[in-house]
């Protein structure tokens, strides 16, 4: 028996974005009838709007444009990836899964197709499994979606969650390289507090406990943080970007508090106008950084994804 | 740790999450009203009191603190218990 050929080291060569045209602002929340002000989101969150999928974009369609842009970007096509990876939970019907069908919209035949659902958490998990698999020569060339129709899944009677959420879709291209671009992942999960954020059983909506998940995020994350770092090698001063999930600007607010980010650090800030887009967050908010020259290309970047399950998950990568 | 102790302590942590000035962090005070420290920052004022005075604030018992001298109380008795 042989093994397949392994390469040293696995790095993000290009990233694309699917933001919906649609868009929801918090003053069209409330015109709406949601029981909430422009203030009061803005000040409890840093949203102010989010985008908003047509009827007929689906997590489908949004993670086939995301990525068909990722594969233009890094100049290659369909025919050179062989394995797709989607971090979802959003899909409207879970049988079957979304890989393949994004997979065929791209022009990826017949290859290696999976879904990932961890929740916020999954872009950084399926990061982390699609890294492995090129490491390991299982592929040679991956494309890792993030696609989330949160809004499927809202009720606009709970203004606790109906604000929170957007859409959206981001996909990156993972391939071989010489030198590591993609560290090892820092993840784990709570299952214990399963019920603090979710669809409850026989409930057809997200309900979260708000201040549960809050006081998680923001004591048990920067440890997870400063790990991912460590088992990279590198330390928070090594870093040009921290782009953690982006589920409240006040949860990010407070892990820079509490990791002492050094201020050279660009943290990403997406939410404000694409609000918690769940395994979507962390790419479309690396995607931003990367398209408005706000970061470049090869530095370093600490992803750190975390949320329902509870599932967390960060490493540090290069900048495509 | 005395009642006054307590409060000292806890104005400087009000002040560190929610910018409140140290003065204005006093015993009849209501946090949301007065303060404008909202639902947000007191789970995180009530995480660093927790390592501060080497307690647990549940937030079933956070819902309940609404002014400064109920959380000074609420501390001593979980100091003392402790």
């Amino acid at each position: 028996m042989r093994s397949a050929t392994a390469r040293a080291g696995a790095r993000i060569t290009a990233i694309g974005e699917h933001r919906p045209a649609g868009s929801l602002s918090n003053d069209d929340l409330a015109a709406r009838g949601v029981d909430t002000t422009d203030e009061w989101i803005r000040t409890r969150t840093g949203i102010t709007t989010r985008h908003v999928a047509a009827a007929d974009e689906s997590v489908i369609s949004m993670g086939i444009d995301a990525a068909a842009k990722a594969l233009a970007t890094a100049g290659v096509t369909g025919d050179d990836v062989d394995l797709v990876v989607l971090a979802t939970c959003t899909i409207r019907n879970p049988i079957p899964g979304g890989a393949a069908r994004i997979a065929s919209g791209i022009g990826a035949r017949g290859v290696g197709a999976f879904d990932v659902n961890a929740a916020c958490g999954g872009f950084c998990y399926a990061l982390s499994v699609a890294a492995d698999a090129v490491r390991s020569g299982s592929a040679r060339r991956a494309v890792v979606v993030g696609s989330e129709k949160l809004t499927d899944w809202l009720d606009w009677d709970d203004r606790g969650t109906c604000i929170l959420f957007g859409d959206g879709a981001a996909a990156v291209i993972v391939e071989g390289s010489d030198e590591p671009g993609i560290g090892p992942v820092a993840w784990g999960s709570d299952g214990d507090a399963f019920a603090s954020v979710g669809v409850p059983e026989g409930d057809w909506a997200i309900r979260m406990d708000g201040p549960a998940v809050f006081r998680w995020a923001t004591t048990q994350m920067a440890p997870v943080a400063l790990r991912a770092c460590e088992l990279a090698g590198v330390t928070l001063d090594d870093l040009d970007a921290f782009v953690p999930h982006q589920a409240n600007q006040r949860i990010v607010d407070a892990m820079v508090r509490a990791l002492k980010l050094p201020s050279h650090i660009k943290v990403a800030r997406d939410i404000a106008t694409t609000g918690n887009t769940s395994a979507a967050s962390v790419p479309l908010a690396l995607s931003s950084l990367v398209t408005s020259g706000e970061v470049e290309s090869g530095g370093l970047a600490l992803l750190l994804a975390f949320g329902a399950g509870l599932t967390y998950a960060g490493q540090v990568v290069r900048i495509p | 740790m005395s009642q006054q102790e307590i409060l000292a302590e806890l104005a400087t942590i009000v002040n560190e999450i929610a910018g409140v000035p140290v003065g204005d962090v006093t015993l009849n005070k209501t946090f949301l009203d007065d303060l404008d420290v909202d639902s947000l920052s007191m789970v995180e004022i009530a995480t660093a009191a927790e390592d501060k005075f080497g307690i647990r604030i549940p937030d079933d018992d956070l819902k309940d603190l609404k002014t400064v001298g109920d959380a000074v109380s609420y501390i001593e008795k979980a100091g003392v218990a402790a």
